[in-house]
């Protein structure tokens, strides 16, 4: 089996360089490669374009990526939680594309299947349809949205074993193994590494082929973004 | 005049047993406390996850469980979680039967506005150009006037859209709109309370009312 373990983000990271494009999996902050993060902020690389549902918030995920001014480019379909990202992109200090959620999911996926492009109704009449090719099938109108061409994705799963195969858990699934299909260099961190063997081959989300560098990573905090609870009785 | 609990209650009374539903952000969200016993529907969210139950209790919430706001919820027996390329697949695919989403505006022949307010407000789509351009049934919940006193039943749309042609239904704290296939805003049923030369002086855009307009019943 190849093994695909590395000592940690630092060294799963080490050859992100400045203008990378790069795909950071997670919903919010569910999901969200922690790790990795935090390795990216140190390293301080720059000039990045990052290809992430939402764009954390201030003081969390990739908000401490825009809070070091590491970002150039935010491809995202909501980034309605963060007011530093809001801030930048008024004062056109951060070059953003927000495209609708299906969009930007499908589009990963298609990179993943190996197809160059998708058609899609989403946003037909609007926006973001401009300067897009449109195709009318049985009637409706599509728009021809391309694959992502991202040099690395980033991703978390909840268990990973030496040669890569991951598994999820709940909703933290999310974008992750979409994403982690589309990367030239995927890098996954989980929560608990385990040997090649200890995982059924039948619960697998994402197969190891779709998965370079592994490592788990430590000290999780898994922010809750929007605690809500009923009260007993 | 209804509150937003209000709206909500109203809107649940459009749902039908064996719906599969996504509810949006906001006032939606509130139409689950409001489901008939005895119907049986199935809430999407479009994250990841098919049969969002409520709230967990204080102590039980899950990071790694939410829903499409980014609250913790909790599944129910039959849920299934599965990834967000397959989340829009089933919206794409018309297997949700109804999407109930807030707006900024809604145009006369059906068009919506509700992610972008240029050079002030810049929050995205998420979801919902997805989830307008391919939902079978989408109804509109929101107030009938915004914060400056303004109509959001429009002729035409002001904002950037979300979706054009797509909305078939809107619920107000004013009144019960159906947007016509031929355009025009349908008066089907008042607030209580509510005359329909208030609702037409709150109603920027075309509307349609008969000679008597009902009042909503709420339960």
């Amino acid at each position: 089996m190849i093994n695909k373990v590395v000592s940690g983000a630092e060294e799963a990271i080490k050859d992100i360089e400045d203008g990378s494009t790069l795909m950071l999996g997670g919903f919010g902050l569910c999901g969200i490669p922690e790790n990795c993060i935090t390795a990216l902020v140190k390293k301080g690389v720059k000039e990045l374009t990052c290809i992430s549902n939402n764009a954390g918030v201030d003081d969390f995920g990739i908000g401490l990526m825009l809070q070091q001014r590491q970002v150039k480019k935010m491809v995202s379909s909501y980034v309605g939680e963060n007011a530093e990202f809001e801030r930048q992109l008024l004062s056109g200090e951060l070059e953003v594309e927000l495209i609708p959620q299906g969009t930007l999911a499908t589009r990963c996926m298609a990179a993943g299947y190996g197809m160059p492009a998708i058609f899609t109704p989403a946003g037909v009449g609007t926006e973001v349809a401009e300067g897009k090719e449109i195709r009318n099938f049985k009637g409706k109108d599509y728009l021809m949205e391309y694959a992502f061409d991202a040099d690395f994705a980033i991703v978390k799963a909840w268990k990973g074993d030496t040669a890569g195969n991951l598994i999820y858990r709940s909703t933290s699934r999310n974008f992750n193994p979409v994403m982690a299909m589309a990367g030239k260099i995927t890098i996954a961190e989980v929560e608990e590494l385990v040997e090649a063997g200890e995982l059924d081959p039948d619960q697998i989300h994402t197969p190891g082929v779709f998965v370079h560098r592994i490592f788990q990573g430590a000290n999780y905090e898994k922010r809750i973004e929007q605690r809500t609870v009923r009260t007993r009785g | 005049m209804l509150d937003k609990n209000g709206i909500a209650q109203r809107i649940a009374k459009e749902i039908r047993d064996g719906y599969y539903v996504n509810l949006g952000i906001g006032i939606p969200t509130l139409v689950a406390n409001y489901i008939p016993e005895g119907i049986n529907v199935v809430l999407q969210s479009e994250n990841g996850l098919l049969g969002m139950g409520p709230f967990p209790f204080e102590g039980e919430e899950d990071a790694d469980l939410i829903n499409a706001g980014k609250q913790t919820i909790t599944t129910l027996p039959g849920s299934s979680i599965f990834d967000s390329a397959l989340s829009f697949g089933m919206i794409r695919s018309q297997k949700i039967d109804l999407t109930i989403l807030g707006a900024m505006e809604v145009s006369e022949n059906g068009d919506i506005a509700n992610w972008k307010i240029p050079g002030k407000m810049v929050k995205g789509m998420g979801g919902a150009m997805d989830l307008v351009a391919s939902a079978k049934n989408i109804i509109v919940a929101m107030q009938h006037v915004n914060k400056a006193g303004e109509s959001k039943l429009l002729p035409k749309c002001t904002l950037p859209l979300t979706g054009v042609n797509c909305i078939k239904k809107i619920v107000t704290e004013l009144a019960v709109l159906d947007i016509l296939p031929e355009g025009g805003f349908k008066l089907i049923e008042r607030a209580p309370g509510v005359s329909v030369d208030f609702i037409r002086q709150s109603t920027t855009g075309k509307l349609l009312a008969d000679d008597n307009v009902p009042e909503m019943v709420l339960s």
